[in-house]
């Protein structure tokens, strides 16, 4: 152990700060990589619990009758197998890239409030706690899905309780997480660095940063309206007491629409950086592509009543919401067509990132379209809580969101480690990862126009082969998962050196550090031109 | 290259005869049910024309795309341009998605007027969703009936053959007559359910305290088959909806017939019963409403649903047993709006006196008439 870290000094050569070595190294971390690597393994362990979950949902699903859990278990799995995906996994994962590449990008020496970012990791150790513990107590985990709505959540056990304040504290992690990242980027630029000369990932960050610190103090609010509910006396969401359960779900939504643009976004910038590199050549639009992205943020805020269709509201709510959402695929529209446009006449080359990127295009596409398919109302009418929208937010958040994670996860990993990955293995985990969420996922679309509804334990017999295939996709596309983990291992441990610049053509002030990058960087401030 | 390709555009090609060959077949259903009324159509007509303009975007898009990804790579030796802008571009494909959303609106637009439209309805029937059943009252003509999933336990867990219908049949359909416009008026009386037929384009969320309105008219007579679309709990996946479109005149016949079956009822709690006739009368009405929460064995599934086997109020004093059937407690429905009085009585004397419980007392069902006042 001594022996190591005295190592780890000497390649850094950084003793006279005397950081913590050892444990503590990462218990007191102040420094942003650290953080960021906390960020992104904490991330990865909650994909897999998460993933285990839902192998369970699939097995149960394999066949129809109840094989392997009860229909209350099997609740459970649905429920925290979206809670921990959304709020364990992703959004972790995009902080994790936050904090590591953001101060590379701009030439900051670290985050503006170092403490705070510590803190802002450490928060989420309890949050998961209390979600994974909540499987042991009387009742069993949540099962009211992740939307949590009531009356039904009014009605579960201390997990919902549980399940609550881990989002409370997941809410006050990500709100100072976001102060952090925009004060790192409007005060801590490399001089010359204007805002229109940030890197694209920069500037999806610092949206989706506005975005959580406007829509997490909402989910808080639906929240302590829920507890209030559940255990002192109010009667925010039932009727009896002059309230209404469908209020619950405007506020979640309310919350839960920006939401989807803060899982999606930060993923369009690592698009917006992987796809230049490997076209070796400058992304199109890039104004329009700010534009487009702050279009979406704004939009987001008021489409919220699409997921409250079959609600039954009036006329004109419905007409409002159906224009607006549908308004969202223009903006969205530009990104795609801006892609495109930077691959065209390019010069490209394949290596795993490209290929996650160019897969991620193509599927969040398909995911987009069978979005504006639900915006139409009428459709949606039959659409809503069908595998239809099970197959709809899977292709915008695992090809969207989770495969642009793991693309820039392969683009940055030679950055953070110094070696490069197997592009071998790479390759195979991309394939493998593509066909397997395909094969699980595209016939949901199918079931769920024939009239499959969303979580539910059993069904009849009609679903039962297209069920069989989205099994054996599902069960497929975890194990791809595994060898995902060995990749990265493999890395870490060892392989080809690289280079400073690592990509040939690869720009931005993170590829003129020494790879893997020291644990302080830019110390004196890079001039900009 | 061509040998490359060849093999792999038969499997493809394969495949897809394959998935249409057994499209006969029901089981690889690939698109909405067939509709039989006018907004069920035309939501179908809406969706098809939606998925060809989307299925056309996405070739050209792609087109581009893998046109790009072949021509366009290092491998093949072409030069990277450097071009970054493009605003007459620009402009046009912003435009032009615009404009076909236009297309998309209009259509929808007058679907979402007529779905809302429930004026001048030949009938109404109220709809009530309860964890996790569905009640259906018809309104002036003093018919009202529960409607449970009929599918059997061996069924679900795999111990007997499935049925046809599994988990998609129920023990009392609602019914109504064809080419009549009926006003469906939803509540529930616990959590949110939402009723859905797709046959008919009707999913509306039956949503407690409230009152919500959806309409249908089919056309054809025939059994619609739907489910909850909502989740409301542990058996969410258990409530199934039936309806059968039928003649006016079968029509008349059923509900003359379903009016007789509640007076039957209602007469049946003047009479004295014996304890052993409640015992026997009360397994069914036991195994039909109580024994999804309370286990057809009297377990329970503590803490959420209490054991009936030495159970504090099955075993406790009569009165308490009474009021909680009657009027509930926190998850447990107030069953007095669902059951009649011969069935209260005789589930009371089926959770006392039998699944292990020997109290020995029993009610009469002129008492639990009494007891409702």
């Amino acid at each position: 152990m001594s022996t190591t870290t005295a190592a780890h000094h000497d390649d850094h050569g950084h003793e006279s700060h005397g950081h913590p070595t050892g444990l503590m190294r990462w218990v007191k971390s102040t420094n942003h990589k650290d953080i960021g690597t906390m960020y992104l393994w904490f991330s990865f362990a909650m994909f897999m619990f998460a993933g285990a979950l839902a192998m369970g949902i699939r097995a149960e699903l394999f066949q129809p009758g109840l094989q392997f859990v009860q229909p209350d278990v099997f609740n459970q799995l649905t429920t925290l197998h979206g809670l921990i995906m959304i709020f364990g996994a992703i959004m972790p994962a995009f902080v994790g890239f936050a904090n590591w590449q953001v101060p590379l990008m701009i030439g900051a020496p670290d985050m503006a409030f170092p403490r705070l970012n510590n803190m802002s990791f450490w928060l989420l150790i309890p949050a998961a706690i209390l979600l994974l513990a909540s499987f042991f107590v009387p009742g069993g985990a949540a099962s009211g899905g992740w939307t949590m709505y009531p009356p039904l959540s009014v009605q579960g056990g201390m997990s919902v309780d549980m399940s609550i304040f881990a989002l409370h504290i997941l809410g006050v992690s990500s709100i100072v997480g976001s102060i952090n990242i925009i004060t790192t980027i409007f005060n801590m630029r490399a001089p010359g660095m204007t805002l229109m000369k940030m890197p694209m990932f920069v500037w999806t960050w610092l949206i989706t940063a506005y975005l959580l610190i406007a829509a997490m103090p909402v989910l808080a609010g639906a929240l302590t309206m829920l507890i209030t509910d559940r255990h002192f006396g109010t009667t925010f969401f039932n009727a009896a007491g002059g309230g209404d359960p469908v209020l619950f779900q405007h506020v979640f939504w309310f919350f839960g629409h920006p939401e989807v643009y803060i899982m999606i976004l930060p993923a369009f910038g690592i698009l917006s950086t992987i796809i230049p590199t490997f076209a070796r050549k400058p992304l199109f639009g890039y104004a329009s592509m700010v534009y487009a992205t702050a279009a979406i943020a704004v939009l987001s805020f008021v489409v919220w009543a699409h997921h409250m269709f079959t609600t039954g509201m009036p006329v004109a709510g419905q007409l409002f919401f159906m224009y607006s959402t549908m308004l969202i695929s223009v903006p969205t529209g530009v990104k795609v067509f801006n892609w495109l446009a930077t691959m065209w006449k390019g010069s490209m080359t394949f290596e795993t990132p490209m290929l996650f990127s160019v897969a991620v295009v193509f599927l969040f596409t398909i995911g987009g379209l069978t979005g504006l398919v639900c915006a139409i109302l009428p459709v949606d009418i039959q659409l809503q809580d069908t595998y239809y929208v099970v197959a709809h937010f899977h292709y915008v958040l695992f090809s969207g969101a989770a495969m642009s994670i793991m693309g820039g996860v392969y683009y940055w990993l030679p950055k953070w480690t110094g070696h490069m990955y197997d592009e071998k293995l790479g390759k195979w985990h991309f394939w493998t990862t593509t066909i397997a969420f395909n094969v699980t996922f595209f016939p949901m679309h199918f079931t769920g126009l024939a009239g499959m509804p969303r979580r539910i334990p059993d069904y009849s017999q009609q679903f039962a082969e297209f069920n069989m295939i989205s099994s054996v996709g599902a069960f497929a596309l975890g194990i791809s998962q595994l060898l995902f983990l060995y990749v990265v291992i493999k890395c870490i441990r060892g392989g080809t050196k690289a280079t400073n610049q690592v990509w040939e053509g690869a720009h931005g002030l993170e590829w003129t550090v020494a790879s893997p990058a020291p644990f302080h960087t830019f110390e004196t401030p890079p001039q900009v031109k | 290259m061509n040998k490359k390709v060849f093999p792999f555009l038969g499997t493809i090609s394969g495949l897809a005869l394959t998935l249409v060959a057994s499209t006969t077949h029901a089981a690889y259903d690939l698109n909405l049910k067939a509709p039989v009324t006018e907004i069920a159509t035309q939501i179908y007509d809406l969706h098809m024309l939606i998925v060809w303009v989307c299925l056309a975007i996405f070739v050209v898009v792609f087109a581009v795309m893998f046109y790009s990804l072949y021509k366009h790579r290092k491998s093949v030796g072409h030069k990277a341009a450097q071009f970054h802008e493009h605003h007459t571009l620009e402009i046009i494909w912003t435009i032009i998605p615009a404009l076909i959303l236009i297309v998309m609106a209009v259509p929808a637009t007058k679907t979402i007027f007529a779905m809302k439209d429930t004026s001048e309805a030949d009938m109404s029937v109220k709809v009530t969703g309860y964890q996790w059943k569905w009640e259906y009252d018809y309104l002036d003509k003093n018919v009202k009936f529960i409607s449970n999933l009929s599918t059997t336990q061996d069924q679900i867990n795999n111990k007997s053959e499935k049925g046809e219908n599994y988990l998609l049949e129920v023990d009392n359909p609602m019914v109504v007559p064809v080419g009549k416009k009926v006003r469906v008026i939803l509540t529930a009386s616990d959590v949110i359910h939402a009723w859905w037929v797709p046959a008919f384009g009707v999913k509306q969320d039956a949503i407690p305290g409230f009152i919500k309105e959806a309409w249908f008219k089919a056309d054809k007579e025939g059994t619609y088959r739907g489910q909850c679309a909502e989740l409301c709990g542990k058996a969410h996946g258990y409530m199934p909806i039936v309806v059968e479109v039928v003649s006016e005149e079968k029509y008349n016949t059923w509900l003359a017939a379903k009016a007789e079956e509640a007076a039957a009822g209602a007469a049946g709690a003047d009479k004295e019963w014996t304890k052993d006739d409640l015992v026997a009368n009360g397994k069914a009405v036991y195994e039909k409403n109580c024994a999804v929460c309370h286990q057809a064995s009297g377990a329970g599934l503590p803490p959420a649903f209490p054991a009936i086997t030495g159970g504090k109020v099955t075993t406790g004093p009569l009165e308490g047993h009474l009021d909680i059937i009657l009027n509930g407690k926190n998850i447990m429905p107030a069953w007095k709006a669902l059951l009649n009085d011969v069935e209260i009585a005789s589930v009371i004397a089926y959770e006392r006196n039998a699944l292990g419980n020997s109290v020995g007392d029993i009610i009469q069902p002129s008492a639990v008439k009494a007891a409702r006042k």
